[in-house]
């Protein structure tokens, strides 16, 4: 194999110390690439471009919020104990002055009360965690909408989906970090989950525990987990994500001048690099602006954890929101028959809690199916090409349909983690809504995909009608016969391109394998190909696009309109 | 993509290359980047002059937040746990730091977007892999393989895979001292604090309560009086996460259901149950006077007390199990044994609990 590496001269080698810096960055620059070889990195990042559009930017959120969570956390652990241990509080606070709490509880509100910034950078780290997330699924939704996961950028959508994945990890456990009443309650149904799973949940949640719920070694264990693990593993795959992305270079809308073979964008020196480094600064400001004037988890008015107490209307973080509004949508009784289950055994029955197994179901699909999303639908369309240039949603119809029902299902669950307090703020019966959600849960999808389908059919034959005709122009023109029409304005071959240069597949039958036989399975993958791409509307063709503008010659009123008859619109 | 940033002064980007497979197949020809347009400030140096002093602006901003900030860290110091103060406080410090940022932040953005160059570049996108590239790689994989004779040698293969299989086992071995208690099992589910004689105790007082103290109508939890004496925070907290109760009186005529055996259950009207909700356990904390329905806030199970607590809403799948009470020769709440099931959430070795069944003795 060393036949195939490079030999070097000997004036290569010398090569390296001939250089004289002349000015003092030439002489630090000298330094770093005598060592570590610099100018390869500032040849390969220095005018790399990255193309720029307003929807590329919330992977950029997600990414400074973890920074700023990362440096709001370091803060927060230099003085918040973990312990379980008791403690009397004799804070500052009075109205807690006195009471038996855990340390963790005591030592988060002296972060809250006695220490300058403390309740700032708790309140910067929670906003900042809000934050993450919210911006991580957007992310996610642009991606899936825009196809940008499809080849060679699939792995890449697995590292996303397992950061959603962390980021809800490391945000449910540092919201039960505080150990007050509230937090003390989400591990309670999260204890409550783990039971119901057959076999190994009791034992699960024995260990996590430390015995039986809640114990006195829980929070020191979901500590190491949110501030060691779940941000190492997070940083990782940060920092795998992104050099994906360096690897396959950004993905780019369609237009003019935008091909499959090449990147338009900015140069990250200077003019990428001073907006993305700027945006960090926004986003950094924002967040400070919300942490400075919204109060969020008061974690005062709640109180150490006790079984006994609970809050009405308690809600958890957003993200939790459709995990919880699904365990509140399953009924546990169908009638006066219950849900739950006592298997007969020899050794006196085993119990299976359907009424809170049935809801993971859902979650967990959603959650497996956008991990295998990329394969799926690559086997059902065949396509096994590059895809740099991106999708406009209305040009995928069945993919955007499907993700709408896919995000309304999600959405309704997630409404449902807030039934009381909708139930409450529009003076609505709690059961009625909960009923309804039921109804709409199965219903919402259907009507949901079926609707965006159309939406994205019409917008493509608007697409058409634009580029075959041109805009309206806002010009109403009275013919000699006292006609009113509306002129046109041909659109230019740069807003043309982008309506006329997509793809529009017909279905492909099943295909015969190797041995000449249609399979069963592939018979079905047909079917599903034609449910992908049975409803089509094909781009404007040349023929039909040249005929068009034939068309225009013959047409009087298409002429540059001048002097009589024409009312030229003052409002456009 | 403002349409300024089209373009390049220099390479329109126009050229579409050959072999990009495109020609012809859309109804036009891609026309490449469209012409730039050069934005004000790339004309007049009077309009570049205007930029540059927004963004100095921008930047003095952000030093004032500064100032801001240390205004609310030093001047109002220590709050003592005065609220107001410390809203004030941190009011500053937010707004301050987001000035702080958001002018910098805001600077450099407007610096880039006026006086920065605003034409786009094209590059062209590197293929992933070079065919020969690909095939020098194989060979080496091949050689690799070839040269540790892990093909040749199936023994040192399936071995290997044995032991690397079984290698992490201890470490995960390790983690079953996660839990060390005594009781260790599923057994300790089965049973709470309470027990015959036990006394229904105000929590946090720790006063017995007299049957006569309860009125028509209310509702109060209680825990076992023996709970105080255990001294360890931890465990305390764990047995009364099984222990606590709910006693509530009502006419006694409204009690709709009485099955068979539990006849003594309750003491004139008054009836106890688990706090625990029998869905994932949060406490079932309301208490519905007039429908004598309990509703757990957590997810809304309801459960009508004058029917043994059976679900009449939500998504829990058993009744709450009832404690069965007296009072004692002074008048005082006693439990008459304890809970005759498990209390809580489902759990798979829960199985099919006989509540007259022997184990609650």
């Amino acid at each position: 194999m060393s036949a195939t590496k490079e030999k070097y001269t000997e004036e290569q080698y010398l090569e390296v110390d001939q250089y004289q810096p002349k000015t003092g960055g030439g002489r630090i620059a000298n330094y770093v690439d005598t060592r570590v070889g610099g100018t390869s990195i500032v040849r390969e990042f220095g005018r790399k471009v990255f193309p720029d559009h307003w929807t590329f930017m919330f992977g950029e959120v997600a990414l400074y919020s973890f920074v700023i969570l990362i440096l709001s956390g370091t803060f927060l652990t230099f003085w918040f104990d973990p312990s379980m241990a008791t403690t009397r509080y004799s804070g500052s606070y009075a109205p807690l002055q006195g009471l038996e709490m855990s340390t963790a509880y005591a030592t988060a509100l002296e972060l809250s009360f006695d220490v300058r910034g403390g309740l700032f950078m708790r309140q910067l780290h929670h906003w900042a965690a809000l934050l993450f997330v919210a911006a991580m699924s957007i992310h996610m939704l642009r991606v899936f909408f825009t196809g940008a996961f499809r080849k060679p950028r699939e792995l890449n959508w697995v590292v996303g989906a397992s950061l959603l994945i962390l980021g809800l990890g490391a945000g449910f456990t540092g919201y039960s970090l505080p150990d007050e009443v509230l937090s003390g309650n989400g591990l309670r149904i999260i204890d409550g989950m783990l039971k119901a799973l057959p076999v190994v949940g009791t034992y699960i949640s024995f260990f996590l525990f430390g015995g039986e719920f809640p114990g006195s070694e829980v929070i020191p264990r979901l500590y190491v987990m949110h501030i060691m693990v779940l941000p190492a593993m997070i940083l990782l795959l940060i920092a795998i994500h992104l050099f994906l992305v360096v690897t396959h270079k950004h993905t780019q809308y369609p237009g003019p001048g935008r091909t499959e073979r090449n990147v338009v964008g900015y140069p990250v020196g200077p003019v990428y690099a001073a907006k993305a480094g700027g945006f960090f600064f926004i986003v950094f400001g924002i967040l400070a602006l919300i942490s400075g004037t919204f109060q969020i988890n008061a974690l005062w008015n709640y109180g150490p954890y006790d079984p006994s107490p609970v809050q009405a209307g308690a809600q958890p973080d957003w993200y939790i929101g459709p995990f919880e509004g699904v365990l509140r949508l399953m009924p546990g009784y169908l009638g006066d028959f219950s849900l739950e289950w006592v298997i007969p055994t020899p050794w006196g029955g085993n119990s299976l809690a359907m009424p809170v197994l049935i809801p993971m179901i859902p979650v967990a699909l959603i959650f497996l199916g956008m991990f295998v999303w990329p394969w799926i639908e690559s086997w059902i369309t065949k396509d096994t090409k590059e895809r740099h240039l991106l999708d406009r949603p209305r040009n995928a119809p069945t993919r955007t349909a499907f993700g709408v029902a896919i995000v309304t299902n999600y959405m309704i669950m997630w409404g449902m983690g807030s039934n009381d307090l909708i139930a409450t703020h529009f003076q609505l019966s709690l059961n009625d809504i909960t009923y309804w959600s039921r109804v709409l849960f199965f219903l919402g999808p259907v009507i949901a995909y079926i609707l965006t389908k159309r939406i994205c059919l019409s917008l493509q034959r608007k697409d058409r009608e634009t580029a075959l005709h041109g805009d309206e122009a806002g010009v109403i023109q009275v013919s000699a016969d006292g006609g009113f029409s509306e002129k046109h304005r041909r659109l230019d071959d740069y807003e043309l391109w982008t309506l006329v240069s997509y793809d529009s597949p017909e279905p492909t039958p099943a295909q015969p394998n190797a041995k000449g036989k249609i399979t069963l399975l592939e018979k079905f993958r047909a079917r599903l190909n034609r449910a992908f791409y049975e409803d089509r509307v094909a781009p404007v063709s040349r023929e039909e696009y040249l005929e068009a503008l034939e068309h225009d010659h013959h047409e009087p009123e298409e002429l540059p309109a001048s002097g009589v008859g024409a009312i030229e619109s003052r409002d456009h | 993509m403002g349409e300024h940033g089209n373009g390049d002064p220099k390479d329109s980007g126009a050229v579409i290359k050959a072999g990009e497979g495109e020609s012809g197949k859309y109804a036009i020809d891609n026309p490449g980047l469209p012409p730039h347009r050069p934005r004000l400030a790339d004309e007049s140096e009077k309009v570049a002059k205007g930029a540059e002093r927004v963004v100095s602006v921008l930047f003095l901003l952000s030093i004032i937040g500064t100032v801001v900030f240390f205004v609310g860290y030093f001047a109002i110091g220590q709050t003592e746990g005065d609220l107001q103060l410390l809203r004030v406080q941190n009011t500053l410090l937010g707004v301050g730091v987001a000035f702080a940022m958001l002018g910098i932040g805001l600077g450099v953005v407007h610096w880039a977007k006026t006086l920065m160059p605003d034409h786009e570049m094209v590059e062209d996108r590197k293929p992933l892999r070079k065919e020969t590239e690909r095939e020098e790689a194989e060979t080496i994989i091949n050689d690799v393989l070839d040269e540790s004779q892990i093909k040749r040698r199936p023994l040192l293969r399936n071995t290997m895979i044995g032991a690397a299989l079984l290698a992490p086992l201890p470490f995960i071995v390790t983690l079953r001292d996660l839990d060390r208690s005594e009781d260790f099992g599923v057994e300790r589910m089965r049973h709470s604090m309470w027990d015959e004689g036990v006394h229904l105790v105000r929590d946090p007082s720790g006063t017995r309560i007299r049957a006569s103290d309860l009125t028509v109508g209310t509702a109060m939890h209680v825990i076992p009086e023996n709970l105080r004496t255990i001294s360890s925070h931890g465990e305390r907290l764990s047995e009364k996460a099984k222990a606590v109760t709910l006693v509530m009186r009502m006419n006694p005529e409204d009690i709709e259901t009485v099955s068979e055996g539990r006849e003594n259950w309750s003491h004139d009207g008054i009836i106890a149950c688990s706090k625990v909700c029998t869905h994932v356990g949060c406490p079932v904390a309301l208490y519905e006077r007039h429908t004598h329905h309990l509703l757990c806030p957590c997810h809304q199970s309801t459960f009508d007390a004058a029917n043994e607590f059976k679900v009449v809403f939500g998504p829990a799948g058993r009744p709450l199990p009832q404690l069965p009470i007296t009072v004692d020769e002074e008048g005082y709440l006693i439990a008459r044994s304890d809970f005759t099931e498990p209390v809580g959430p489902t759990y798979w070795e829960r199985g099919n609990t006989d509540p007259e069944g022997d184990y609650a003795s």
